[in-house]
């Protein structure tokens, strides 16, 4: 089982599909902080969904000029439905061909189960990573560090 | 383990005595159906542990996934200013699932609360930023989701069961 990519490492480039006729990559963001949130599935059966918090807490984020990523092995037709049916104002991304490549990436892959763990980096403005975190897989992480990282960045 | 950044204040709601041994905190959100089965649960814990408990209950309307939740937010607020927000939170919890407009107005005319200045503190969203003051001390604190309890500044990661939480108060009476 390979490591959490630690802060320090630059952040490995990856382009994934957004949405059925659209792709992202990474270093397109370069110049401002982003935050990527990898999570096990769509569609977990609680109202203590980790995304459906994120896209409330979205504003916060946005004041720091950071852009948000959802990551997870669901495919695109699935994020679409997740997403609209949630209302999400972020881009969820579907790491599912090959499956799980850029989990594995980062070191957060349950290669049991063939889901990313819930792990959480903030990338800087010139692409390093300035944290990562791990949670127990059924535990929604919540927002604050990612705020605290935010806030830790250099201006 | 998430901790509470935001100490309990006069500021807050809260039910039992400041100097109890035990604070539970709750941040909910008043159209979560979780929200609405763990009301009971508190209920039956404040029956159980009387005095040795304070309740305090924050707002954490999730916006976009309950369309009614912020309105519901702002109506409690609204009745606190007229000592009624204990009433009001029971009340809307009570009727959760018929939560609309009309029922926050109906609740509202109920507690002998005028419905038309309830209904120019929504449109002007004067109880608004109270209720995002609430959202953002939760989201600093690690809340994760509606219902979110924190029992004496720690936040309590297992489920709300009446036994499961009243386990974890006990184990953290003195």
């Amino acid at each position: 089982m390979s490591k959490i990519l630690p802060a320090g490492t630059p952040a490995p480039d990856f382009t994934l599909r957004v949405t059925p006729d659209q792709t992202l990559s990474l270093k397109e963001l370069r110049g401002r902080p982003v935050i990527l949130a990898f999570y096990p599935a769509d569609w977990s059966p609680v109202c203590g969904d980790q995304m459906a918090l994120y896209n409330e807490v979205l504003p916060e984020f946005h004041r720091f000029n950071a852009e948000l990523l959802g990551i997870s092995v669901d495919g695109v037709w699935c994020h679409a439905a997740f997403s609209h049916d949630h209302n999400l104002h972020f881009p969820l991304l579907a790491d599912f061909e090959p499956k799980g490549a850029v989990a594995k990436l980062y070191g957060v892959y349950r290669d049991g189960e063939g889901v990313s763990e819930r792990a959480l980096f903030v990338v800087d403005k010139s692409g390093t990573i300035s944290w990562s975190y791990l949670s127990p897989v059924a535990v929604n992480p919540g927002a604050d560090g990612i705020l605290e990282a935010l806030e830790n960045l250099p201006k | 383990m998430a901790k509470l950044k935001v100490p309990v204040s006069p500021a807050d709601h809260a039910q039992g005595p400041a100097d109890a041994p035990v604070t539970l905190v709750e941040y909910g959100d008043y159209e979560c159906p979780y929200c609405g089965r763990a009301y009971p649960v508190v209920k039956a814990l404040q029956k159980r542990l009387g005095k040795q408990l304070r309740f305090v209950f924050r707002n954490f309307p999730l916006r976009e996934t309950h369309h009614h939740a912020e309105a519901a937010a702002e109506t409690a607020e609204f009745a606190a200013t007229q000592d009624k927000f204990w009433e009001m939170h029971d009340l809307i919890y009570e009727n959760q699932q018929d939560l609309s407009d009309e029922l926050l107005s109906d609740l509202a005319k109920r507690l002998k609360l005028d419905a038309t200045d309830l209904a120019r503190a929504l449109e002007t969203g004067e109880f608004a930023e109270r209720v995002q003051k609430d959202f953002s001390g939760g989201v600093r604190s690690g809340v994760n989701g509606t219902p979110t309890f924190f029992i004496n500044g720690q936040r309590h990661d297992a489920d709300f069961e009446l036994e499961t939480l009243a386990r974890a108060i006990s184990e953290a009476l003195p």
